[in-house]
C-alpha cells in the first residue's frame, strides 16, 4: 500500500564533519529514493554545522560480515597481531627508532 | 571463548564486561521485547512532545522566541527518528511502531496528555520537563545496546539548549511584570508535580527494573533519579522567585538531600490508562497528520518509480 511508511525504502547517512576528516555513519533515514534521502538527511543531521558533506547509501545494499563468520575473518588477525605491531621489536630505546 | 560458552553467557558476558550489544548479535527474546517497548516510547515521546509545544508557535512573543521555539520543536522530530531508527534494527518495522501508537496499543510520556494553557508553560516544559528528560536520558548513553546509546549521545547533546531557552524564558517573565511572574509561578504549579513523575512509579512498583538494570538497559533506580531531579530544581526555583507547589518539600541535613511530599499515583495512573486531559487529542492530532501527509509518501514513491523507468530507457 502507498501509504505505508515501510514501503520508503531504509538509507544510511554518513556525514564529513570537516574537510579532511572521513565521511562517518551518523543514522539511518526513510525515503523513496537518493535525492529525497539526501534532502530528508541533510534536515536532522548536520544542523548545528556538523558537516560540510553527506553521502547516502541504500541500507539494502551494505553486505555486512555476520557474526558466525567471525572466527574465520578476525581470529587469524589475533594470531598474528603480535608481529604487527612496533612492540614486539626490541630495538635500543635512545635511537628514537 | 570455549566451545560449552552458550550463546546466553556470551550475551550476558558482554554486557558484564561494558562491551555493547550490536544489532547482528544473538540476544535474548526478552531483551529484545523489551528495548522495543522503551526505545519505541521514547521514540513516540518525541513525537508527541511536538504537540504542546507547536501549539504555541504562532503565538510566541517575539520573532527570537519564534525562531527558537521552532528549533526546538523541529530537534524533537529529529530525536523521534533517531529513535525509531534504533528501534528498526530489533526488527520492528516503522509503520508497525507508528499503528501502536495510534492504537493505542503504545505508551508514550504522560507528561504530554497535559495542555499548554499559557505561554508561560513553555518556559516550565523547557526547565522542568527537559531537566527531567535529560536526568533520565544521560545514564541511557551508556545503555547496553549500542544503537540506542549512539541515538542518546546525539540527542543528549542537543537537549541541552531546550532546558536553558525555558530556564531564560522564566527568568524573563519573573523579572517582568506582576502578571508575569504571576504566570510564571501559575505554570510551574502545574507542571511541577506531573515532571516530579515523568521518572516512573517508585522502586517498589518498578515492574521492569531489575531485569532491564541486569541488562545494564538501565542503570539508576527511578527513585534516584526522581531525588536527584528535585535536589537540583529547588535552587533553580528559588533563583526564580518562584515557589514549587509542595508544602512537605525541605532539606534534610541527615540525608542530604530534599525531601518531598507524597505523590498521587492515581492521577499518574489515570494519566498512563488514557484518561488525562489530552489523551485523545494528542493521538487525533498524530493520526490526522500521518493520514493528513499520506499523498507525500505515495507522490514521493511515483515520483522515484517515475525516474527508474526514465533511467532504465534511457539506458536501453
Amino acid at each position: 500500500m502507498p501509504d505505508k511508511i515501510g514501503r520508503l525504502p531504509l538509507w544510511e547517512v554518513f556525514i564529513r564533519g570537516k574537510r579532511g576528516l572521513d565521511h562517518k555513519h551518523a543514522g539511518s533515514i526513510h525515503a523513496a529514493d537518493g535525492e529525497q534521502a539526501l534532502q530528508y538527511a541533510r534536515d536532522p543531521y548536520p544542523r548545528r554545522n556538523e558537516g560540510c558533506s553527506i553521502w547516502v547509501v541504500k541500507s539494502a545494499d551494505i553486505i555486512a560480515s555476520q557474526f558466525e563468520d567471525n572466527d574465520s575473518l578476525f581470529d587469524p588477525a589475533i594470531d598474528k597481531m603480535i608481529y604487527r605491531h612496533p612492540t614486539f621489536y626490541d630495538v635500543p630505546e635512545d635511537l628514537k627508532l | 571463548m570455549t566451545d560449552s560458552t552458550t550463546l546466553p553467557e556470551i550475551f550476558q558476558g558482554r554486557i558484564d564486561s561494558e562491551e555493547k550489544i550490536e544489532p547482528r548479535d544473538w540476544m535474548p527474546d526478552a531483551y529484545r521485547k523489551t528495548l522495543i517497548r522503551q526505545i519505541s516510547q521514547h521514540a513516540h515521546s518525541e513525537i508527541v512532545g511536538q504537540l504542546p509545544e507547536g501549539n504555541w508557535i504562532t503565538r510566541a512573543p517575539s520573532l527570537r522566541r519564534k525562531a527558537i521555539l521552532l528549533a526546538k520543536v523541529q530537534d524533537e522530530a529529529g530525536h523521534g527518528l533517531y529513535l525509531y531508527s534504533a528501534a528498526e534494527t530489533l526488527g520492528i518495522s516503522r509503520e508497525q511502531m507508528l499503528e501502536q501508537l495510534h492504537s493505542g496499543k503504545a505508551k508514550y510520556s504522560s507528561i504530554f496528555n497535559y495542555p499548554t494553557l499559557t505561554w508561560a508553560d513553555i518556559g516550565a516544559i523547557g526547565w522542568l520537563v527537559d531537566s527531567a528528560a535529560i536526568i533520565n536520558q544521560i545514564p541511557l548513553c551508556r545503555c547496553s545496546y549500542g544503537p540506542y546509546a549512539r541515538a542518546m549521545v546525539r540527542i543528549c547533546k542537543e537537549e541541552s539548549f531546550h532546558q536553558r531557552q525555558g530556564y531564560e524564558l522564566l527568568m524573563t517573565l519573573c523579572q517582568g511584570s506582576e502578571e508575569q511572574k504571576a504566570m510564571a509561578q501559575d505554570a510551574i504549579n502545574r507542571w511541577w508535580w506531573p515532571s516530579v513523575m515523568m521518572f516512573g512509579p517508585g522502586d517498589a512498583n518498578s515492574t521492569h527494573s531489575a531485569q532491564s538494570m541486569q541488562w545494564k538497559i538501565k542503570r539508576n533506580s527511578n527513585d534516584e533519579l526522581r531525588q536527584k531531579f528535585v535536589d537540583q530544581a529547588v535552587p533553580q526555583a528559588e533563583y526564580l522567585g518562584l515557589t514549587l507547589p509542595d508544602p512537605d518539600l525541605k532539606w534534610n541535613e541527615a540525608r542530604g538531600h530534599y525531601d518531598f511530599g507524597e505523590i498521587d499515583w492515581d492521577e499518574f495512573y489515570q494519566v498512563v490508562g488514557g484518561n488525562g486531559p489530552c489523551n485523545h487529542e494528542r493521538i487525533s492530532a498524530r493520526i490526522k497528520a500521518h493520514e493528513d501527509g499520506a499523498w507525500v509518501r505515495e507522490a514521493a514513491l511515483a515520483y522515484a518509480d517515475k525516474q527508474r523507468q526514465r533511467a532504465r530507457k534511457a539506458a536501453a
